[in-house]
């Protein structure tokens, strides 16, 4: 019984001495700030620069952004780290996983509440409402700070409409343009009228808000747990057919549950492609044909419409249990993020949305939108109209397996097995069981 | 009197097997263990509040048709990446066996996709076969052959299929091979001589004699195709479309791993558990007596 005591007690002392000699490093340099991201490639080179930009800007903070993988890779790391206690300060995560880190009420520090405590000069109110919104509660506190938002925006291959005999001009504002378009580019001889990215979010999430209809009760998820899916309604169902009549019909084109039907798109193949206002600066650099951007259409007989669209994309989030030297140092990375110059500039080189006004203005009076046509397109789509219950966002739990859900129900649709209804119908009551179990889950 | 070797030290014996015990306990039962456990709780994924539901994650997978459709998609995709797998390495052992000696350089050849990562060889198979840019996907299409597998159950499965199966196709190539030139060429020469065919000579002699290494191969491959294809159906079809791909090791993953339902997948981890138990128990009971060693 001796022997593991002498251990024990060498153990214990190699660890205070370990201890002591790590406690020592960081306390005379700058306190370092650890953000894990799911950036690469060049939105992971811009990032860096930003970061860079900030750690040269003042002497007091470093910050140390990390690729952690894809966005649900990233989530599951800050996830698998918080319960090590390793985490980092600060965490990118998409849209879809804000119910998940919001109910995680003891793993996160609300960003409202870091801004408030550093005595950060933070005034909501400069923020773009349909932007925050998403990640602010239903009293207006801010919980995340949007990072890189976008909305689906219409692409549209001019030249493909040109030798297909259509005037590229033509107005495409609504689903029944773009329904007799269609029509014309197969007759023309076009092997890809249409496709898309992201379904679930342009086809079924976004053409909710649009129309002003409810995805799920309770506001989207804004006001409990206890939501309950409702997309399929007279206005998306019929949405949904005629996207499945287009699909039959070798009209629209179905190349994937992500973005990759981008390829065919950049490749000069399709005609129209309804993709994230994000996708600019690819198409823009691997597109050799003309293209312009377009709103995303609305059906005209529905009431009010179109209202706003809805965003997509990613937040950051100051996870909890850090010194208080380490939030200050967040909240003044976060003001560095939305100062207007830094968010301008993000917005011009990647295509995603700025948060600010402020930023917005500037990019307005640096004359952008006019060399750049249509890339203001997004922001005047979001801030039309003052956001609705409907049209807020969404904050449902489970989110990233319903989306699975949808994308497999859909899938059936295009493949002619299911019809619009009875796919929408099997998908609110597949996601809804797993609303309950989130609710169950969370209490 | 038998002759036996006798340890005087009691501790011994127990002392010199007590590493792989450990090993199995730290790796094995340790694991198996937490997940029964977790099994019957539901954590978020912070794993800041746990709460005891009893059966009612196995009750969720067992009323869920995706999760009982899954059973099937596992059985049809493990037989298929099998039989597949085997066949081919067999034929192709056979053939290199044949050429005897110089056989050297086709072996090397053969052996090389084995070294592969299963994601790699997903993003492999997935480029050729991409329905938009992929040079076989457009090929077909010059034949008039829409291939869409992003939309079409069958054609994913295939694709699976063939990329799991031809990564294990070298592993299987190796070990049929070694089988073969261990059967005493004497046997063989006689059924020769006696004026058997090389048909005849290979179903008579030749498979009987190898079905040691069959049966080995089939354990592995089956342990193959249920766990390790995993990073082949994740790069190339993510499980779908509408699931037809999705084997009950992917809704682990994806169930654990992307949604952050830690007590369903535990649930799903126990039943795939008990499921390979089951299986290999049957394959040694029942197919291992009709092994000739």
């Amino acid at each position: 019984m001796k022997t593991p005591g002498i251990f024990g007690r060498y153990a214990f002392a190699g660890l205070l001495a370990g201890s002591l000699f790590l406690g020592a490093g960081p306390s005379s340099a700058a306190t370092q700030i650890d953000l894990w991201h799911a950036f690469t490639g060049q939105l992971g080179t811009l990032l860096d620069e930003q970061v860079k930009t900030f750690n040269s800007s003042q002497s007091d903070y470093v910050v140390v952004a990390t690729n952690k993988g894809n966005y649900s890779e990233t989530l599951n790391a800050g996830i698998a780290a918080f319960r090590a206690g390793q985490h980092p300060d600060i965490l990118q995560v998409f849209e879809v996983g804000t119910a998940t880190m919001m109910a995680a009420t003891g793993a996160i520090k609300p960003v409202y509440e870091v801004m408030k405590e550093a005595g950060s000069k933070f005034d909501p109110a400069g923020y773009i409402p349909s932007v925050t919104g998403y990640y602010t509660t239903s009293d207006g506190r801010m919980l995340s700070l949007p990072y890189n938002s976008s909305t689906p925006v219409l692409y549209v291959n001019r030249d493909a409409m040109t030798k297909a005999g259509l005037n590229p001009d033509m107005d495409l504002s609504t689903w029944d343009k773009v329904d007799n378009a269609l029509t014309k580019l197969k007759a023309g001889g076009s092997k890809c009228p249409m496709t898309t990215a992201w379904q679930s979010w342009v086809h079924l999430e976004n053409v909710s808000a649009y129309h002003n209809v409810p995805f799920a009760t309770k506001e989207n998820g804004f006001g409990g747990l206890d939501t309950e899916l409702v997309f399929n309604g007279p206005i998306q169902v019929k949405h949904i057919a005629k996207m499945g009549e287009w699909a039959k019909e070798g009209k629209f084109i179905y190349g994937g549950r992500k973005n990759e039907s981008g390829a065919q798109f950049r490749a000069g193949e399709c005609a129209l492609y309804s993709e994230s206002s994000a996708g600019y600066a690819g198409v823009k650099a691997e597109a050799k044909f003309a293209f312009d951007i377009r709103p995303l259409p609305y059906w005209p007989d529905v009431a009010g419409a179109p209202q706003n669209t809805i965003i997509g994309g990613a937040s950051l989030w100051v996870m909890a249990g850090k010194t208080p030297a380490k939030y200050k140092g967040v909240a003044a990375f976060l003001e560095f993020m939305s100062s207007p110059a830094i968010q301008a500039k993000w917005h011009q080189d990647t295509g995603y949305l700025p948060i600010t006004m402020a930023a917005y203005e500037l990019t307005k009076s640096q004359g952008f939108y006019k060399t750049n046509p249509g890339t203001d397109i997004a922001i005047l789509q979001m801030t039309g109209k003052k956001p609705t219950g409907n049209s807020k966002g969404l904050r449902l739990g489970s989110f990233d397996q319903i989306r699975t859900i949808i994308d497999e129900e859909l899938e059936g649709v295009w493949g002619g097995k299911e019809t619009a209804q009875v796919a929408l119908d099997k998908a609110v009551e597949r996601g809804n069981k797993l609303l309950r179990r989130f609710e169950q889950a969370n209490k | 009197m038998e002759k036996r070797v006798f340890f005087r030290n009691k501790w011994l014996p127990y002392l010199l097997v007590a590493p792989q015990i450990a090993v199995t306990l730290v790796f094995f039962f340790w694991p198996a263990g937490e997940a029964v456990y977790q099994s019957v709780f539901m954590p978020d994924p912070f794993g800041l509040k746990t709460r005891y539901v009893g059966l009612a994650n196995f009750q969720f997978l067992f009323t869920d048709p995706y999760y009982r459709n899954s059973f099937a998609t596992t059985a049809l995709f493990s037989s298929l990446v099998t039989t597949i797998s085997m066949s081919v390495a067999l034929w192709l052992a056979v053939l290199a066996d044949r050429v005897g000696k110089k056989a050297g350089r086709y072996t090397t050849l053969l052996i090389w996709p084995y070294a592969v990562a299963p994601a790699i060889a997903g993003v492999l198979w997935m480029f050729l076969f991409m329905p938009s840019i992929g040079v076989l996907a457009r090929a077909l299409g010059h034949f008039g052959y829409t291939w869409n597998h992003a939309l079409n159950g069958g054609q994913a499965m295939f694709l699976v299929v063939i990329a799991s199966a031809w990564k294990q196709i070298s592993y299987n190539f190796l070990f049929f091979l070694a089988g073969l030139q261990s059967i005493p060429r004497s046997l063989i020469e006689a059924a020769a001589i006696d004026g058997a065919s090389f048909t005849r000579r290979f179903w008579t002699i030749v498979f009987p004699l190898l079905s040691p290494t069959t049966f080995f191969l089939l354990v592995v491959n089956v342990v193959y195709a249920f766990f390790e294809t995993f990073g082949v159906i994740h790069t190339i079809t993510g499980g779908g479309p509408q699931q037809s791909t999705s084997i009950l090791v992917y809704k682990v993953f994806s169930d654990g791993f992307v949604s952050q339902d830690l007590g369903s997948s535990a649930a799903q981890s126990v039943v795939l558990l008990l499921l390979v138990s089951g299986l290999t128990i049957i394959q040694f009971r029942f197919i291992e007596r009709r092994v000739q060693y």
